[in-house]
């Protein structure tokens, strides 16, 4: 339902979006992640027709979006990573506007309202000033407005940002609920979140694309590695045995008060947790802690956006927060 | 036509939803009555040529205030990316909002007929009632100018501040060119052209009663050219 052929898209002199393809089809979720400022939000400016492409074609619903822009935007309900209302507006007066605007049949307004004030959980805020809702209500007006007229295809920018917990559950149940019956496209750059919600997964990185697949297919493209954490006490040359055993790439190990701490990295898909616990037994040593983790979907958004410093360290401790 | 109402209806409300609309209605108000009866005993005479005179200058303090949002909050705010990624075309958003001001334009000048009454009240001979009609459509065809100008202001600056007083500039050099102060240093042919360029030029056309098509000529023109410009810098962004 979203066919993109070669999309580009330049401010002034800068390339934001570099000659980007890819499609998505009905019942898909396909997650649009990226580090910030990686063309994820101008991409969707240019589907929606709030940006006018520099090179390439983009068709929503078989509409080409420079061709029949009306048409292409009448098939899309939107939400903005700015999730900017008419703050003086009270909240069924704006959904009412936005369904005029949407061209939804008088007829039916009444109704898609009261339907997307159930699904969004607006109930209790319908009668207040949009100006008097938190940030996550303000969200929820934002999605209830994309759903109004029942489009076959949405674009969702960031759809959780600024919600409680709970309310990212919620929004992402609502999400994958409707589905079914959709084409979505969503950005986010919470790793889990992508993983959790899509059923595909698009990496951007300084405007290419630069992965494509399911969670798995792209755990798959990156030559990960499997990681060992292990604590010992006693035991004579333990490290050295350690080197030895078959797939070890390599061990690095540190003493602390009479503890010794290594890190034990060895080939994608060999499982040593059995023999480390058998060598250690054979050298004499106590075992005190074997962690195991393999590639993640971190490791491999890493890999593929090339992002390093600063940006590494906040993706892997955003990864950190989401293991517990 | 229904996605302008649409945004009409939403703007006009929207003009009353905020203390906008009756600052401005106060503040013109008390400024045009104020302007005219001050004279209106010394003249000793119900005449309301005063009036109408004084509104080129009233309007170019006033109007600029109802237009200086109209664009630049939008765009402040974000919420221009809601709105015009629905479908609806630029013309239809610009139309609608510019009519919306208009219509509180012409709420205003609906609000001054209780002293052009007071005033055909106490006239011994009464008032011309042709030509206060012919006036109020020159006043209407002025403002309406002095908004279409407005709009084109907002919708390329980024601060209310500045679109007002970008506005109010603007507006200042088209009624200013057509002044014989200005006219009189230029030579022969050009100082008919300034002369009538100029918006007073033509409202005061208007204001002697005569339907003039030159006049509703130009003032369809400076409209349809202002908003047009406006329609053309919102489409701008998408190449920005």
């Amino acid at each position: 339902m979203i066919e993109v052929q070669g999309l580009s898209k330049k401010y002034g002199d800068v390339l934001a979006v570099d000659d980007v393809s890819f499609s998505v089809s009905k019942g898909e979720i396909v997650g649009f992640l990226g580090p910030n400022g990686a063309g994820k939000s101008t991409t969707m400016k240019v589907l929606t027709g709030y940006l006018a492409p520099t090179e390439g074609t983009a068709s929503i619903n078989g509409h080409d979006i420079s061709g029949q822009p009306l048409l292409a935007r009448t098939a899309v309900g939107y939400l903005p990573e700015s999730t900017a209302l008419y703050e003086e507006m009270g909240v069924v007066d704006y959904l009412r506007y936005m369904g005029r605007m949407q061209g939804v049949p008088s007829g039916q307004i009444q109704g898609r309202i009261d339907e997307v004030i159930a699904t969004c959980g607006l109930g209790t805020m319908a009668h207040k000033d949009i100006g008097q809702l938190s940030k996550g209500y303000h969200q929820r007006v934002g999605l209830a407005q994309a759903l109004l007229s029942d489009p076959p295809v949405l674009i969702l920018d960031e759809p959780t940002s600024g919600l409680d917990p709970a309310q990212i559950v919620e929004i992402r149940a609502l999400i994958k609920r409707i589905a079914t019956e959709k084409a979505i496209l969503l950005s986010t750059h919470i790793l889990p979140e992508a993983q959790n919600v899509c059923s595909r997964i698009l990496i951007i990185s300084n405007g290419k694309l630069v992965g494509e697949g399911t969670s798995g297919e792209l755990l798959d493209m990156v030559s990960g590695n499997e990681e060992y954490r292990i604590r010992l006490r006693g035991g004579d040359g333990i490290v050295a045995k350690l080197e030895q055993l078959k797939g070890v790439s390599s061990v690095t190990s540190n003493n602390e008060n009479g503890e010794l701490a290594c890190t034990m990295i060895a080939e994608n898909g060999v499982d040593l947790r059995e023999q480390i616990f058998d060598t250690a037994v054979a050298a004499g040593s106590k075992l005190l802690e074997l962690t195991h983790s393999s590639t993640s979907l971190e490791d491999v958004f890493l890999q593929l956006t090339g992002t390093t410093g600063l940006h590494a360290e906040a993706a892997s401790s955003a990864g950190g927060d989401t293991d517990e | 036509m229904n996605r302008i109402s649409t945004v009409w209806d939403r703007e006009f409300r929207a003009f009353w939803l905020s203390p906008i609309a009756y600052i401005i209605i106060i503040a013109f108000l008390a400024l045009t009555n104020f302007l005219y009866f001050r004279t209106f005993f010394l003249e000793g005479q119900a005449s309301l040529r005063v009036f109408f005179d004084f509104l080129p200058w009233t309007f170019m303090l006033i109007l600029p205030a109802l237009t200086m949002g109209q664009w630049a909050e939008e765009r402040k705010t974000g919420t221009i990316e809601p709105l015009l990624t629905l479908p609806v075309t630029e013309w239809q958003v610009v139309l609608g909002k510019y009519l919306a001001s208009v219509s509180l334009l012409a709420c205003i000048l609906l609000l001054t007929t209780p002293l052009v009454l007071t005033v055909s009240k106490l006239s011994t001979n009464g008032i011309d009632g042709g030509q206060t009609m012919m006036s109020y459509f020159g006043a209407l065809l002025l403002g309406a100018s002095y908004l279409a100008i407005g709009s084109w202001v907002s919708s390329f600056s980024d601060n209310q501040i500045v679109a007002f007083i970008l506005s109010l500039a603007a507006i200042a050099v088209l009624l200013f060119v057509g002044l014989p102060f200005v006219t009189y240093f230029v030579e022969g042919g050009f100082s008919v052209f300034l002369r009538n360029l100029g918006l007073t030029t033509h409202y005061s056309s208007l204001g002697r009663g005569v339907l003039d098509m030159r006049d509703l000529l130009y003032f369809g023109s400076v409209i349809y050219l202002f908003t047009f410009l406006t329609t053309r810098m919102v489409e701008s962004r998408k190449w920005s």
